[in-house]
């Protein structure tokens, strides 16, 4: 119950992140929504054994993390919960391959670089910008409409799943979670309740002149701002990604030594 | 009756896909600046009456009329915009991330410019006595408060007539009360489906009754809220305010 309540809040966080005024924030959602993309291509990009060369993408998210004043420990404890996911896809790596836990980390790094950028975007940006930011660059109205009503829908599930289990544990409150008999009806019930209830929603939207097109906060101009800040993350990816950068430091810092 | 005609209903019937008759040959016509009560008791049709008319669902029999326009597939976005309907629970009408987001919803929708946007967003909540709210998160708000943003919502739209499904329903008695005089304050016309007689008593000038899907009364408020034998036998009871006082069992001055 209690961690039903809890993921309802951790959605809810990334919007109200989204809400803050930092310089980042300000940045146009379509600038924000390319540099990510940027980032995560060269990020997959990496050979599977190549580590070293993944290092200097760190600097991106620590970089926003920080100006954009987000909660780093919030994050990162937005990304382990996908971790267990990528643990299973990597494990067997070391089995079959001789140079396995090389590539393991690289999995490991890769993915916990791509999904905090992209946490990164939406509490910076917001949904709604982001989905605006898509129209911009002419993706079909109706996947973006898709991607904000599914997200919608998802706090609406979970405010009615919330409800119900509340109304559940009332009644039973010897046991800890829902008995395998009332499992069916309780998840065919959450599903008509929330179907109604995502109709109703849909009809309060119609029946303010709603007509399939998604009309968020105006359409804010370009500025030299956001391509300076698109253009130079996105040299600095090239070059992290053409040079080693770690390596050329190494062999630097030898030399001085030296 | 004076006045130009707002919504014309004649001899509506609606059978819900389950068979079950929900509206039986309503009829009404409501003039410019009226506010209509309508009441009856739980499943007597009014909140499918309130469908119908802004054209959510569409009657087997019988026509609504908006001004002139009849309400049909293609004339939805003409009626739309003259009607502001509040739904009975704020929770289904407020789904942005801000109020002011919410607020603007409607009015982006009808494409108008930015700025003519946020003039109406701040004049929607002056009216509704929530203009410090305006960068809140909607479910953050509490009920009363919820309520407002929501009436808010549509009265940004600047519609003709403002449609409202239990309005006072989940108030504290202070938000009721203020969402009473705020109600008072508007000059639109109103259509108000409620339990709460008193609520009724005091926003409405007309009231009509509905019983199993039919128009069982229709006059002013005072002549059919004081006939207690009709309201029993609708299933309601007399106003509150109306009833003798439970201690000194006379009935209250100047009603």
């Amino acid at each position: 119950m209690s961690k039903i309540v809890e993921s309802m809040y951790s959605i809810r966080m990334l919007d109200d992140l989204a809400r803050k005024d930092t310089a980042i924030h300000k940045i146009h959602p379509a600038a924000k929504l390319l540099t990510t993309i940027a980032y995560l291509i060269t990020v997959v990009s990496f050979g599977r054994y190549e580590i070293s060369g993944l290092l200097p993408f760190v600097l991106y998210p620590m970089v926003i993390i920080l100006l954009a004043e987000l909660p780093a420990a919030q994050i990162f404890k937005r990304l382990l919960i996908i971790e267990p996911l990528i643990i299973g896809i990597g494990i067997l790596n070391p089995l079959f391959d001789p140079r396995g836990w090389i590539s393991f980390a690289s999995i490991m790094i890769k993915s916990g670089l791509t999904v905090t950028a992209c946490l990164i975007l939406v509490s910076t940006t917001g949904l709604d910008k982001i989905a605006q930011a898509l129209r911009t660059l002419r993706v079909p109205g109706v996947f973006v409409l898709q991607l904000i009503l599914t997200f919608r829908y998802i706090s609406l599930l979970t405010e009615e799943l919330a409800r119900m289990l509340r109304a559940y544990v009332m009644r039973a409150p010897l046991r800890k979670g829902v008995r395998l008999k009332d499992c069916g009806s309780f998840v065919g019930q959450l599903l008509l309740r929330t179907s109604d209830r995502a109709q109703r929603v849909y009809d309060s939207m119609k029946l303010r002149g709603f007509d399939g097109e998604y009309h968020s906060n105006g359409e804010s101009r370009i500025a030299w701002r956001d391509v300076l800040f698109l253009i130079s993350w996105s040299l600095f990816f090239i070059i992290a990604r053409i040079h080693d950068i770690p390596a050329f430091l190494g062999l630097l810092l030898e030399r001085v030594i030296g | 009756m004076s006045g130009q005609r707002i919504i014309e209903v004649s001899n509506l019937h609606f059978t819900y896909p389950d068979g079950h008759e929900a509206v039986k040959g309503i009829s009404f016509t409501i003039y410019q600046g009226e506010s209509v009560g309508i009441v009856g008791a739980n499943g007597s049709g009014k909140s499918t009456l309130l469908s119908l008319i802004t054209g959510v669902i569409f009657p087997d029999k019988g026509e609504v009329k908006v001004g002139d326009v009849a309400v049909t597939k293609k004339t939805l976005a003409t009626v739309r915009q003259k009607l502001g309907m509040v739904f009975q629970d704020s929770d289904d009408q407020l789904f942005m991330t801000t109020v002011y987001d919410d607020v603007a919803f409607g009015p982006r929708n009808y494409k108008l410019d930015e700025n003519e946007v946020k003039a109406r967003v701040e004049e929607a909540l002056d009216m509704v006595g929530i203009p410090h709210l305006i960068d809140r998160a909607p479910y953050k708000l509490s009920g009363g408060e919820k309520r407002a943003a929501a009436i808010a919502s549509v009265l940004s739209m600047k519609p003709d007539v403002l449609i409202m499904d239990e309005p006072t329903s989940g108030l504290d008695p202070k938000s009721r009360r203020r969402f009473i005089n705020v109600l008072k304050g508007f000059s639109h016309t109103k259509i108000i489906t409620s339990h709460d007689l008193d609520m009724v008593m005091e926003t409405c000038n007309r009231v009509i009754i509905l019983k199993e899907g039919k128009a069982a009364a229709d006059g002013t408020t005072l002549e059919i809220l004081t006939n207690g034998e009709l309201l029993d036998d609708c299933g309601l009871e007399v106003p509150l305010s109306m009833q003798k006082c439970p201690v000194c069992g006379t009935c209250k001055q100047g009603l």
